[in-house]
């Protein structure tokens, strides 16, 4: 498959996509979100292939959605927009998507980087919901993924105010698990990619529907997922090989 | 000669850049102007733009005088938003150096005071004339050094000689500042271009990505501890041991010759 605005590489089970309109700071087009959700599918139907890493370049992860295309939008194109189609995709991709964010990731980029499962920034990091300055509001997931992820208060400022927050406050909020000189985030989000690719695909994708589900149940249903996807594994090969391996003291080789 | 006209000069040639406050007859006190001259010159140095090193000095017998009191006198009567002032224009500035991805001197080549000081000592290299001077005078109008006035001070003197200075509002003499490690080094007055420009076209032939690893680690250390420190090490020089200038570095000297590097 070839792409526009993005590049796709794979190496080792990790899929790398990385978004390469960095003259446009990588504005997340319709065609942009397009190709981002054809390669997630792709993926979703390999068996080599186990872990996702979206980035940007080392100066900027996506500033936004684009301008232009927005403009366009009546009430009605807005709800029948395909770009719902394309998030939802993401939303629903089971395997584990990383993101690694240099420079900025604001609007629809902040909310990319907020689809992803493990996020690491790098220090140049800026990362905000601006809509607010154009007389709109976050449109994919922004205002109930960043509360989820930062809490009340900081969430509101940001969505209230636009301004953006740096990386270390990125980290100290939750936002982002680890802060990296730039050069180094995405080695360092792909080195846990790959640190993950050794992990059974099965409890990989359990695992991940559980942790996604706590934000969807109260407590006892969340439990009552886990239980029943931990009760599955039991039946599993690869829970069988794990065990295995860890009393026979080697490494795991999943199917 | 320069790109940009009036209170900013810039004058890039062979990798190196000179910046030169230039309101001569205002001590290069900062005016709103100016501000915005000095950000646009900035931004043209970077190593994509073959800027590999950055000289700032000031035109005529002072360095900086900080704000320009005049433009603030215009006001006189109503009350200022200085930290508005400080937010906008002066606090990106001493980012914005500290954080330029090459070396950046200064040619402190008169007397620097308030924001002046400031914008010298946030520079990486600091060379002074023997005739300039710093001076923290915000003490005597009811103010606080700012410009990272408060935290250059104190982590490059410690508390007593950055309280003694800040609250007194002396002037530190060149020679005394070097003394006390202020600043690297007092030069004679008619000598302090040309050895800060030999310094600097030196600069701008070395592994520019290197150095500007150096000046990383060397700022984030100030709030790392020794065990952060160790981390960003072991993760900047996994970076410069990529870059094509360490394989140049290592090769020349394997082959005894001088190595050419490229700043990559």
């Amino acid at each position: 498959m070839t792409y526009k605005d993005i590049q796709v590489t794979t190496d080792g089970g990790v899929v790398h996509i990385k978004l390469t309109r960095e003259e446009s700071l990588n504005a997340l087009r319709n065609l942009t979100l397009k190709e981002i959700s054809d390669a997630l599918r792709l993926t979703e139907q390999s068996d080599t292939e186990k872990c996702v890493v979206i980035s940007g370049s080392e100066s900027v992860f996506a500033a936004g959605a684009d301008i232009q295309e927005m403009q366009k939008l009546s009430p009605v194109s807005s709800l029948q927009n395909i770009r719902a189609d394309y998030w939802k995709t993401i939303r629903q991709f089971p395997k584990p998507l990383l993101a690694s964010v240099n420079g900025y990731a604001l609007g629809a980029g902040c909310e990319l980087m907020m689809h992803c499962d493990i996020v690491l920034v790098g220090d140049n990091a800026r990362i905000g919901q601006p809509e607010i300055n154009l007389g709109i509001i976050p449109g994919a997931g922004g205002t109930q993924r960043l509360v989820r992820a930062v809490g009340k208060s900081l969430a509101m400022k940001m969505i209230l105010s636009g301004e953006h927050i740096s990386a270390e406050k990125a980290v100290e909020s939750g936002l982002a698990i680890e802060l990296c000189p730039k050069e180094v985030t995405l080695k360092r989000t792909l080195q846990i990619a790959y640190n993950i690719t050794k992990k059974s695909s099965l409890a990989l994708k359990l695992a991940k529907e559980a942790v996604l589900n706590a934000f969807e149940s109260p407590l006892e249903q969340g439990l009552e997922h886990e239980r029943r996807a931990f009760s599955i594994l039991t039946a599993s090969t690869d829970r069988e090989e794990g065990i295995n391996a860890f009393i026979e003291k080697r490494s795991p080789n999943y199917i | 000669m320069s790109e940009l006209d009036n209170t900013i000069l810039l004058d890039i040639s062979d990798g190196l850049a000179v910046l030169t406050l230039n309101r001569p007859d205002r001590l290069n006190s900062f005016t709103a102007e100016m501000h915005k001259e000095l950000k646009a010159a900035l931004k043209k140095i970077t190593p994509e733009q073959g800027v590999r090193c950055l000289v700032i000095t000031g035109a005529g017998r002072g360095f900086c005088a900080g704000q320009d009191l005049n433009e603030r006198a215009e006001t006189k009567g109503s009350t200022l938003d200085l930290s508005a002032s400080l937010e906008k224009n002066y606090n990106p500035i001493i980012r914005k150096i500290t954080q330029l991805e090459v070396p950046v001197l200064c040619a402190v080549n008169g007397v620097a005071a308030g924001a002046g000081s400031s914008i010298a000592l946030a520079c990486d290299i600091v060379f002074a004339a023997r005739s300039a001077s710093f001076i923290q005078a915000f003490c005597k109008i009811g103010l606080i050094p700012d410009a990272g006035g408060t935290w250059l001070l104190t982590h490059k003197l410690g508390r007593a000689r950055a309280l003694g200075l800040s609250l007194l509002g002396d002037k530190l003499p060149a020679e005394k500042a070097e003394q006390w490690g202020l600043i690297w080094k007092c030069v004679d007055d008619d000598k302090l271009l040309k050895e800060v420009l030999a310094v600097g076209k030196h600069l701008a032939t070395q592994p520019t990505k290197g150095l500007s690893l150096i000046k990383r680690a060397i700022g984030a250390s100030f709030t790392n501890s020794l065990s952060e420190q160790l981390d960003l090490e072991r993760d900047l020089q996994g970076v410069a041991g990529e870059t094509s200038d360490f394989q140049e570095g290592v090769a020349a000297f394997l082959d005894k010759r001088n190595p050419t590097f490229t700043g990559n």
